[in-house]
């Protein structure tokens, strides 16, 4: 089989060369950090002054974990490692306290990540023939213009739909005859469930491949898109922390996910123990930059859990392959492609008088797209019997979550006493989402 | 001006009964009752013969609970009864914001009950068309 390929020489190159180049990056990216007033403090409490110090990969155990938190902390400019005028593009993420986190690039970091994503592109068959309809938002958030910028330099005709407004995208995809699409697994179901209303049959459009990603999915959920539209789905794996989109993606073959280790050092750690695992076994996805100068990040612990896939891919790829995404270490809910925290909702429910101490969030399939359910008390000295400022309260709620989350919740005003009280470790969360 | 209860509740089975258990062990008489559906809550009022007694013994229970004051106006219970009333409204540009009736005797006099944005000014404006506007010793001992 022909195998298609964006970059043979670094997508074959042997284990031993690409170690190799890792140690060399990983050196260069160790200079670049001491350059940040975070890791500057750091690596000297770890004894790490000099990339020299670093003798070979098995030393990277020596450098300490670098979690969200210290992104928190370090906001917005404590992991700068360049002159700010160098930078072309920041992305910066919610955070779970309302306090964001931010990555920078520099041209150079851009095209080292357009470049991740021209391979991932490629090496599930799309050619600069496809038509690419890219149904992620654009903005802040890396699915939109991380996918975009690959697929241009891969030579695709792009199509900037964003997400949402589904007749529109059934327009663009018939009238530009679209045959590869990026889009969140519930979103490509939400999709195929209003093609009848929208008067469009699946043999009108000429879908061929669909790139999946952005929340964790089974590969029960990969094979019903693809049944339902006849098409290949390809599993993306990314987050904003690591570029975006690009970090580790399936090729034709779909047994795992590629992850591009000249530019990453990927590990699995025991979240518990952080001792790192074996092949095979599950724990935390950790990974440290190798190409980015702007903002370089050391053992980052991503909270997502997965295991190394063993063996080697038909395809010949030499970077070891992540299996699909099993969940979070962490209380992250990930709610239509948007990573939310139940703090989040905590700390704006708290701010906001009418409403009491007790909560309760509810996740929930309507049709093939989640739905947040997040149920309140009242607080009964406050009530004046006036339905209508009740009414008027429940639409603030929900608009002041939309701002904190960027989802927009359903918002239910429930009797004071009646959710479960705040001790100790009150199941405040219910998903009732069909597990996978 | 008499007095109407409020009272904030799950919109689910079980909980407009542990209302009403309240108030029977308390021995608080209902004179009129009235749902409104808000999907997840509802809100009933009651009228009753100890508003202030009612509050305090459901927000003793945990309710959300208010008084609001509430104009009840006498009609004759015949056709046409209720039209007087409210055509006096409707030519002085009075919006009712939430109403209800009952029957007091049949076929003689019913009360007519209702939310205005200004009770005091109505309760006057009836009365000086003939209407009887019942206080709330009245109302409450009905």
């Amino acid at each position: 089989m022909n195998v298609p390929v964006w970059n043979p020489a670094l997508e074959f190159m042997e284990r031993d060369a690409l170690e190799r180049l890792q140690l060399a990056a990983l050196r260069k990216t160790l200079v670049w950090a001491l350059k940040t007033p975070f890791y500057q403090r750091r690596l000297a409490d770890a004894g790490l002054k000099h990339p020299e110090d670093i003798a070979s990969l098995r030393d990277l155990r020596n450098i300490p974990y670098t979690t969200k938190d210290d992104l928190r902390g370090a906001y917005p400019h404590g992991l700068l490692a360049v002159e700010l005028e160098r930078t072309v593009r920041l992305h910066t993420s919610s955070g779970t306290t309302g306090m964001p986190t931010v990555i920078y690039h520099t041209r150079q970091d851009l095209d080292h990540w357009t470049e991740l994503v021209a391979r991932c592109i490629v090496a599930t068959g799309a050619t600069a023939r496809d038509v690419f309809q890219n149904m992620t938002s654009y903005g802040l958030f890396t699915g939109g213009l991380g996918l975009h910028y690959g697929a241009e330099r891969v030579g695709m005709l792009v199509i900037p739909a964003s997400s949402g407004n589904t007749s529109r995208q059934l327009q663009l995809m018939k009238n530009f005859r679209t045959t590869v699409v990026h889009a969140t697994p519930s979103y490509l179901l939400h999709l195929h469930a209003s093609l009848a209303g929208e008067g469009v049959t699946p043999d009108q459009l000429g879908l061929r491949k669909a790139f999946i990603g952005a929340e964790p999915h089974s590969e029960q959920t990969r094979r019903k898109i693809e049944d339902l539209f006849d098409i290949d789905a390809y599993n993306s794996y990314g987050l904003s922390e690591m570029n975006g989109p690009g970090v580790a993606f399936e090729c034709v073959h779909k047994t795992g996910l590629h992850c591009w280790e000249d530019a990453y050092i990927l590990e699995i750690v025991d979240p518990r123990t952080l001792q790192p695992l074996p092949e095979g076994e599950t724990g935390e996805i950790v990974m440290t930059t190798l190409q980015r100068q702007a903002t370089p990040l050391l053992r980052y612990r991503t909270r997502d859990l997965s295991h190394l896939v063993g063996g080697n891919c038909p395809c010949g790829r030499t970077h070891r392959r992540l299996a699909r995404i099993k969940g979070r270490s962490d209380d992250m809910l990930i709610v239509n492609g948007v990573n939310i925290f139940p703090s989040q909702i905590e700390d704006m429910l708290m701010r906001i008088p009418e409403v009491g101490t007790n909560y309760l969030i509810q996740l929930e399939k309507r049709g093939s797209l989640d739905r947040l359910l997040v149920k309140t008390e009242l607080n009964a000295r406050l009530f004046t019997g006036d339905p209508r400022a009740l009414d008027d309260l429940r639409d603030r709620i929900g608009e002041l979550l939309r701002s904190a989350i960027l989802v927009k919740p359903t918002v239910e005003l429930h009797e004071p006493g009646s959710l479960p009280v705040s001790e100790g470790k009150a199941r405040r969360v219910v998903d009732l989402r069909p597990a996978f | 001006m008499a007095e109407q209860l409020s009272v904030f509740i799950d919109n689910q089975p079980g909980r407009l009964n542990a209302v009403t258990g309240i108030l029977r062990d308390h021995g608080i008489d209902i004179r009129a009752m009235t749902i409104a559906d808000h999907r997840d809550y509802g809100i009933v009022k009651l009228l009753v013969n100890d508003p202030r007694g009612a509050q305090r013994v459901l927000t003793g229970q945990g309710f959300a609970a208010a008084l609001k004051p509430v104009l009840a106006v006498a009609i004759a219970d015949r056709p046409g009864g209720l039209h007087e009333l409210l055509e006096i409204l409707a030519e002085h540009r009075i919006n009712v914001l939430d109403a209800y009736g009952f029957v007091s005797e049949p076929h003689r006099w019913a009360v007519w009950c209702m939310e205005v944005v200004d009770p005091v000014e109505t309760a006057r404006l009836v009365t000086a068309q003939g209407l009887r506007v019942l206080d709330d010793g009245e109302l409450y001992g009905l």
